[in-house]
């Protein structure tokens, strides 16, 4: 498509002409919403040119940290660093990044190319300028006949498209989504996400995306940083996070974990389940610890002499997550190639075993550690 | 929104009508709700047509002398029609006025700093309705007489005789605002409820915008029927207003109606005849004028898209 063309093409306004990305940079920040703490010295970086996705449960502070950035919330502590310049005291209005919202933000009173123009409108650019820069938007987007739309006459996807457009009228240098695609529903939500990154490869902007679902934040971003309680667990790119996470919540936070009771030899291994593993990271105090260990490294094989019990499968396609009640208490999720999964139906005895590859290990909940 | 009614109604007895044909049993129980309807509809349509029947049939019939229009036609020369006129919508205009900039800035700033003045903000401006207009006009008229005898040494002198100059009682604009608060309140904020103000802001901030230029260009144009709403039902107020004028002796229209209605009975309700017609006129006009901002905004691009001339209608229903 024309989408390289039109990121490289002509910039009429000077001041604006960084078309590689800026770097980002929190440091330290703090705000606390009364007894609420949001953000708990929060310190993480966003190279220039990459989509950086934060992730977490609802109030971890994500989008606490995307509206620092954009100006709408005064940290208690701490700054925001926009190519090395501190913008922490910088209003909202004069800051170089376009936001695009989780709720519908259009101005309802505006069509499409209005909306997209807005921006351009209040700097006082030309007319004619304005008409031009908004339809080659709305075509970047997708949208060159929708100009004439008012909002209540387009669907939730078409919105968001217009929303980005506007973000992207001003050429900000930071490009901030906060959770744009959570109020479409699920096909939609699709497309727009393959959409949106392609764009922000061929733009090179520099673009912080804030979403709750892990399935986004991974399949989207280059790094992929991970908020708890208002600090950083880990940010990484997505790969390394889901295959080695750093901290347990992570681990169970990211993708679905097993938490299977295990055992420390002397060698520095863990016992579970019958076979002996290799552990990833630190070893805690106590012996007796539980192990983290993901369903697909887990087969688990129909057989009559097998201890554990088979009590449900749910059919995902090319897999099926099998769910198997172990002797000693406690269950564990197996995902099976659905080929293989036709015996184990619930009821059935079953083999589990996990596979020979290291494991991350946390200290037991009763082990006093 | 009266203009909307009568033809929303027929719309959903109409159609099953067509349907009904092969069930011939449930026709009965169906035409029921319609008699009642209608047998509704006749009454309220009775109790409102009929006294303005009369009154219209009293201003042009003189028993034994026949049909006159004289009631009608004598108005314009009447004395002191068209000052109390003038002076009703000029009070009412700077009623408006006055009302709306105390109440938009309050709104949208409460909506935006302080969410939590909102019941507050609530209490105060819906405190008129609970307060009679005569409780008012004696606490303003105490105020009135008190002001000058304390006063009469200080500046502050001048500014009571001036509130209460004849050709223009600012004291009945300064009365009237307190009256039209709690219409004017309830209209806004039926129209700040219906747009996310906090996020429309921010979504202009971050475009560039500064916070009067997004006052300006992006909440005020998304207000504008419920500013229109407000400012027909001050105005429908201030025309129709006779205590306070009255009893505070300023001479606005329905004061001049009642004052007339002894010398000349059929020109009064003539005259009361024509104000409803007036105000009915200007409440189309008003409501025309906020309806178009929201119907002028879907009407352009109907010529060009099939599926929006059929989305229009409906939503500029809401």
């Amino acid at each position: 498509m024309s989408l390289t063309s039109t990121a490289t093409e002509d910039r009429p306004e000077e001041g604006t002409t960084s078309t590689t990305g800026a770097l980002v940079e929190f440091r330290g920040l703090r705000r606390a919403f009364g007894p609420t703490v949001a953000l708990d010295g929060l310190d993480l970086t966003a190279r220039p040119g990459e989509l950086l996705a934060l992730l977490g449960p609802s109030g971890c502070g994500k989008t606490t940290a995307l509206r620092v950035l954009a100006g709408f919330e005064q940290p208690d502590s701490g700054e925001v660093l926009v190519d090395g310049e501190d913008i922490t005291r910088v209003p909202a209005n004069r800051r170089d990044a376009g936001m695009v919202f989780q709720s519908y933000s259009l101005f309802p009173h505006l069509n499409a190319r209005d909306n997209v123009a807005f921006g351009l409108r209040v700097r006082k650019v030309s007319a004619a300028e304005r008409r031009a820069r908004a339809a080659e938007l709305l075509d970047l987007v997708g949208l060159p006949e929708h100009g004439d739309r008012y909002p209540h006459q387009m669907s939730g996807g078409q919105q968001q498209r217009v929303a980005l457009a506007r973000a992207l009228a001003l050429r900000p240098r930071v490009l901030l989504l906060d959770e744009p695609l959570s109020a479409l529903d699920a096909k939609v939500r699709l497309t727009l996400r393959e959409e949106i990154r392609r764009l922000q490869l061929s733009l090179g902007i520099t673009t912080i995306f804030v979403t709750h679902d892990q399935e986004e934040a991974l399949s989207m971003a280059d790094r992929v940083a991970v908020l708890n309680a208002g600090r950083l667990e880990q940010c990484a790119p997505p790969a390394e996070l889901y295959e080695r996470p750093a901290t347990a919540f992570v681990a169970e936070f990211v993708g679905t974990m097993n938490r299977l009771a295990g055992r420390l030899t002397d060698g520095g291994q863990v016992e579970v389940a019958g076979v002996t593993l290799p552990v990833d990271g630190e070893l805690p105090a106590s012996r007796e610890v539980e192990v983290l260990i993901r369903p697909e490294n887990i087969t688990a094989t129909a057989d009559p002499a097998g201890t554990a019990t088979v009590v449900s499968a749910s059919f995902f396609g090319s897999v099926t997550r099998v769910l198997l009640d172990l002797p000693g208490g406690g269950s564990v999720k197996s995902d099976v190639p659905s080929r293989d999964a036709g015996e184990l139906v619930p009821g059935v005895r079953a083999t589990v075993e996990p596979a020979r590859r290291p494991v991350l290990v946390v200290p037991a909940p009763g082990s006093g550690a | 929104m009266a203009a909307l009614t009568p033809t929303a109604a027929p719309a959903p007895g109409g159609t099953p009508r067509r349907a009904r044909d092969p069930k011939a049993v449930r026709v009965r129980a169906r035409r029921r709700p319609r008699v009642w309807r209608g047998a509704v509809l006749a009454l309220a349509g009775l109790y409102f047509l009929v006294p303005l029947l009369s009154s219209f049939v009293f201003t042009v019939h003189t028993p034994g002398q026949g049909v006159s229009f004289a009631a009608y036609t004598g108005i314009l020369s009447a004395e002191g029609f068209t000052r109390s006129l003038l002076l009703s919508l000029g009070l009412a205009a700077a009623t408006i006025l006055l009302a709306l900039l105390l109440a938009v800035p309050a709104l949208v700033g409460v909506r935006l700093g302080a969410p939590r003045l909102r019941p507050l903000v609530e209490i105060v401006c819906m405190l008129p309705l609970v307060v009679p207009p005569i409780a008012l006009v004696t606490g303003v008229t105490t105020v009135l007489r008190w002001g000058p005898d304390h006063l009469s040494r200080t500046p502050l002198y001048q500014t009571f005789l001036a509130v209460q100059n004849e050709s223009f009682p600012v004291v009945l604009v300064l009365a009237y605002t307190v009256l039209a608060l709690p219409f004017v309140y309830r209209s806004l904020d039926a129209g700040l409820r219906a747009v996310d103000v906090p996020t429309l802001v921010e979504a202009a901030r971050n475009c560039g915008a500064s916070r009067l230029y997004v006052i300006l260009r992006v909440i005020l144009p998304n207000l504008r029927s419920s500013l229109a709403g407000a400012s027909f039902l001050t105005l429908a107020l201030v025309l129709g207003e006779y205590t306070i004028a009255s009893l505070l002796g300023f001479r606005p229209f329905a004061v001049w109606i009642v004052s007339v209605s002894g010398a000349q009975a059929r020109m009064s309700v003539a005259v009361s005849l024509l104000s409803l017609l007036i105000t009915w006129a200007l409440l189309l006009l008003l409501s025309r004028a906020g309806t178009r901002a929201a119907s002028a905004t879907p009407a352009p691009p109907a010529p060009s898209g099939t599926s929006a001339s059929l989305t229009s209608p409906a939503s500029g229903k809401e």
